[in-house]
């Protein structure tokens, strides 16, 4: 009696977010995983033990190349949010001598998190269409003369809205890292004799590695599996598996094609996630 | 500062790596925020396009979204789901959160990779996965499907920032108030929970703005009914409107003000717990 | 006197290979101030944790006032600790803190009032009552800790380290404040130190522990007049040691040769002749024979080092073996320069029988 009433809030704040996870996660992982083995009947589906979904998956172009298309994006749109976000932590860190400007900066960054995921993807249509504001911002400044569209609805577009819309995950991994560097380490290396370049390089860029893990396998993950900036402003050649996955589930009516499309993504979130850890870990080992 | 005899000429390449640095940061904060303020421009415009320049001022696409019916009902039902799960997240996470800190069990990493895998997983995978589910069980979709979309998908938000925080609490804390004669849940209510409060009004706040803004969990479990970002979403389906952008308006202004009240919260009691 | 603390063949074995306590009895007599002291690792922490209820057994059992307590959960005993880290709660009040498990108790508000302001009134911050623990410094959050320990009238105190986060002068003045509080109220005091003058200074009992065992428990004069092993005279206190042969013993003396003469030493078991033992010496019971004086005990070597510490001169005597040891000079008032004994030049030192330790066997401590 008295043992149950020990352990009892243990086994309730275990228990409930265990079973959570289970009816609410494993079970529909569980689901799908089922159904991307079985078989499309028209206009339904029946239960089958075979590989075909995927098969299609890798062989039928179709849906290969958005495979690929999708994961170039992702990583276009890593690659530029780390142009942008390590320069920028690094300035916060290192440069900015004024507390106060670094949390305001910090914030200003942090911040459209907080605002409509939809509306930031929205507002870049909005900017980029043929009648959009850039192009009737040039006609009227006079640089070009009749409307562009080498603004919207490509690969192009699509690289800046989700470079928009995800840049917070790169900057505050990639924050933490650098501040977490002890300043004795950079005062070490300029005492040996290291100018700022080689101090940068042989010092700071290993030790904030880790942050730039974390932060490509958030922003990778994240763009993998949109569907909403690619809707917006991504062309004929732009759908992502999110929209392929959308369609089967929805007109095509394909729900083992869409099961499997969806366990892909699932492993690849996975596998990144794993390797990203990784990373993670092996730079922290590396530390002090 | 130190002079570094090593470094060539100091002061100059110095001036030049710091005008380099301040135009990038102006022109970061411009791409950020430059759009925000092409969304807030056009709401006041008058003119049906949104191109440049400006044409005039106006408040009616405002006074068009007052009068307009089902838009003000997907605002209500973002609400309801927005409250409901923000109390799921709250009532999932911060057990979960305890759980990790406290707790060892066997598992505990498996444990911590699923609860936090929703972060990194993209929602449309969470969201097709309980449609299928809820499909198998015959559970017609609703709003009530929708929050409990949310709660799976917004689940680790609250757990990394409550986690984070308990973590920062010295252990002898709890051990003090067991040696003082509180049980664990005297102990939790008392102790621990006014130490993480500000934690987890913060993860409340910002699941409460993600569910609010929430699209691909709920185009796959939503039923008849439409949430707010599901509403704009079908409208721009049809065609871009200045409409959308006074809606946005009013939602970025909302935001503005969760910030701040989250900033404020979390300001207060890190100054207490700072010595 | 009576036990209030009893502990019974006490194991804490956190693996097969990591053993924190390893089968402990001990008996702490009611109104003791007792300390546990080791080097960090030595066990003492998770000891003083199992007795607070933080930490369960991996075997034995302890007993409080006679009732076994091994499983109870902290809050369940009679037991009250001061933290290490001091754990006040930060978002409540110095007075809301100290209050706080007589709150739990079920006192009346009023009961509560007066036995906080007994409290802070004996650790003298009863003006602090409303501020909070960030707007005290660390001596005085240190006292309200104690305040908050006191305040339950428990029947054991347990003290992790607790002046170990103060400066040095601050922390010499809490040892005299602790004991004299101790006194005052007449609990049992348990206190884990890796600080041999703290432990001196303070205990009643000093409890010296070892890889999770007990090396050596007596007054703190015993430790260090009859240190049992050349582990605790080198832990209380300063001792040099130097490898030596039994020449003649009985059961309560031996003569032992060292490389810079012989000694005469007071033992407590039976060597035999050519037995090969350990010496132990203590710098401070030293004395520097002046030219032509005579005296028992004596060994004879260089002077190899002169250091000067404040209070006096610290020799060092190179014997005729190479074997090195301390002796303390006490400095007089005026000291010609003449008097400074110069390195290089001859010296002899005699030393009390019972100032010899002398442990079997070659130890390196």
């Amino acid at each position: 009696m008295t043992a149950m009433r020990r352990y009892l809030p243990g086994v309730l704040v275990l228990g409930i977010p265990l079973a959570w996870i289970v009816l609410f996660m494993l079970l529909p992982f569980g689901i799908i995983g089922t159904y991307s083995f079985w078989l499309k009947k028209y206009p339904t589906f029946v239960p089958a033990f075979q590989f075909g979904n995927y098969v299609t998956l890798f062989t039928d172009p179709q849906y290969a190349l958005v495979l690929l298309r999708t994961a170039k994006i992702s990583v276009l749109v890593c690659l530029a949010s780390l142009l942008l976000a390590y320069p920028f932590a690094y300035y916060l860190v290192y440069r900015c001598r004024s507390a106060g400007l670094r949390t305001w900066l910090y914030m200003a960054v942090i911040a459209p998190l907080w605002i409509s995921y939809l509306l930031r993807a929205y507002v870049w249509k909005t900017i980029l269409g043929t009648q959009g504001v850039l192009n009737s911002f040039l006609i009227w400044a006079g640089i070009i003369d009749t409307p562009s569209s080498i603004f919207l609805y490509n690969q192009f577009s699509m690289v800046v809205t989700l470079t928009y819309i995800f840049i917070p995950f790169m900057v505050m991994p990639i924050y933490t890292a650098l501040e977490k560097i002890p300043a004795n380490l950079i005062e070490a290396s300029a005492d040996l004799g290291m100018g700022p370049w080689r101090t940068f390089w042989n010092v700071t860029l290993p030790m904030s590695l880790p942050g730039v893990a974390a932060g490509f396998t958030l922003t990778f993950c994240l763009s993998f599996g949109d569907f909403v900036a690619p809707f917006l402003v991504g062309g004929p050649d732009g759908s992502l598996i999110a929209n392929v996955i959308t369609t089967q589930f929805g007109s095509a009516l394909n729900w083992p094609l869409g099961s499997a499309l969806s366990v892909v993504m699932l492993v690849v979130v996975l596998g990144v996630v794993s390797m990203g850890d990784r990373a993670e870990r092996r730079g922290t080992a590396g530390g002090v | 500062m130190t002079d570094n005899t090593y470094a060539t000429p100091p002061r100059m390449s110095r001036f030049a790596a710091d005008t380099a640095f301040m135009t990038f940061v102006v022109l970061l904060m411009a791409f950020l925020y430059i759009p925000i303020w092409v969304l807030i421009a056009f709401s006041f415009n008058d003119s049906s396009s949104l191109s440049w320049p400006l044409s005039g001022f106006t408040l009616g696409w405002y006074e068009k979204l007052a009068g307009n019916e089902p838009l003000l009902r997907a605002i209500g039902n973002s609400f309801y789901v927005a409250a409901g799960a923000t109390v799921l997240t709250l009532l999932i996470g911060v057990p979960a959160a305890l759980a990790l800190h406290r707790i060892n069990f066997p598992g505990k990493t498996l444990f911590r990779r699923l609860i936090l895998l929703p972060i990194t997983l993209p929602g449309i995978v969470t969201g097709i996965s309980m449609l299928n589910m809820f499909k198998l069980v015959g559970m017609p979709l609703s709003l009530e499907t929708v929050i409990l979309g949310h709660a799976t998908a917004l689940v680790g938000v609250v757990v990394t920032q409550v986690y984070a925080r308990l973590q920062r609490l010295p252990k002898s804390l709890q051990e003090a108030a067991f040696d003082l004669g509180a049980g664990p849940w005297r102990s939790f209510v008392d102790v621990t929970l006014p130490n993480i409060r500000s934690a987890i009004i913060g993860a409340g706040l910002l699941s409460f703005v993600l569910s609010f803004d929430e699209i691909p969990v709920t185009f796959f479990l939503t039923g008849r009914d439409n949430t707010l970002p599901m509403y704009i979403y079908s409208t721009m389906r049809r065609g871009i409107t200045p409409e959308i952008n006074a809606v946005g308006t009013i939602i970025v202004l909302l935001s503005l003000v969760l910030i701040v009240v989250s900033v404020l919260v979390t300001r207060q009691t890190g100054a207490r717990s700072r010595n | 006197m009576t036990p209030i603390i009893e502990i019974d063949h006490l194991s804490k074995h956190y693996s097969p290979t990591s053993i924190g306590v390893d089968d402990i009895s001990l008996s702490v007599g009611d109104g003791e101030f007792v300390t546990l002291l080791g080097p960090s690792g030595c066990g003492k922490s998770t000891l003083l944790r199992m007795i607070g209820g933080f930490e369960t057994p991996t075997r034995g059992s302890i007993r409080l006032a006679g009732h076994d307590v091994t499983h109870a959960p902290p809050y369940r005993r009679a037991i009250n600790m001061v933290f290490q880290d001091y754990a006040l709660f930060p978002h409540m009040s110095v007075g809301q803190n100290v209050g706080y498990g007589l709150k739990l108790m079920g006192c009346s508000q009023l009961e509560i009032r007066t036995r906080v302001y007994d409290a802070l009134k004996l650790v003298g911050l009863y003006d602090k009552l409303k501020l909070f623990p960030h707007q005290l410094s660390g001596g005085q959050r240190q006292r309200i800790a104690l305040a908050r320990a006191v305040v339950r009238r428990p029947k054991v105190l347990l003290l992790d380290e607790p002046l170990s986060a103060l400066d040095a002068k601050l922390r010499e003045q809490m040892q005299i404040e602790l004991k004299s509080l101790q006194e005052k109220v007449g609990i049992t005091f348990i206190m884990v130190t890796h600080d041999q003058t703290e432990a001196l200074v303070m205990s009643d009992m000093i409890v010296v522990m070892e890889r999770g065992r007990i090396a050596q428990q007596g007054t703190p004069q015993q430790l260090y007049d009859h240190p049992a092993s050349p582990y605790v005279a080198n832990f209380i206190g300063t001792t040099t040691f130097l490898p030596g042969q039994v020449r003649q013993g009985d059961g309560t003396s031996a003569r032992i040769a060292l490389g810079g003469g012989e000694l005469v030493a007071n033992v407590d078991q039976a060597f035999v002749p050519g037995d090969v033992v350990t010496v132990g010496l203590r710098p401070e019971k030293m004395r520097l024979l002046a030219e032509g004086e005579t005296a028992p005990n004596v060994l004879e070597g260089r002077i190899s080092e002169v250091v000067y510490y404040g209070l006096g001169l610290r020799l060092g005597i190179t014997l005729s073996d190479g074997a090195r040891l301390w002796a303390d000079q006490l400095l007089p008032d005026t000291l010609a320069r003449s008097q400074v004994p110069s390195v290089g030049a001859p010296a002899r030192l005699a030393v009390a029988a019972h100032n010899v330790f002398v442990f079997a066997g070659q130890v390196a401590p």
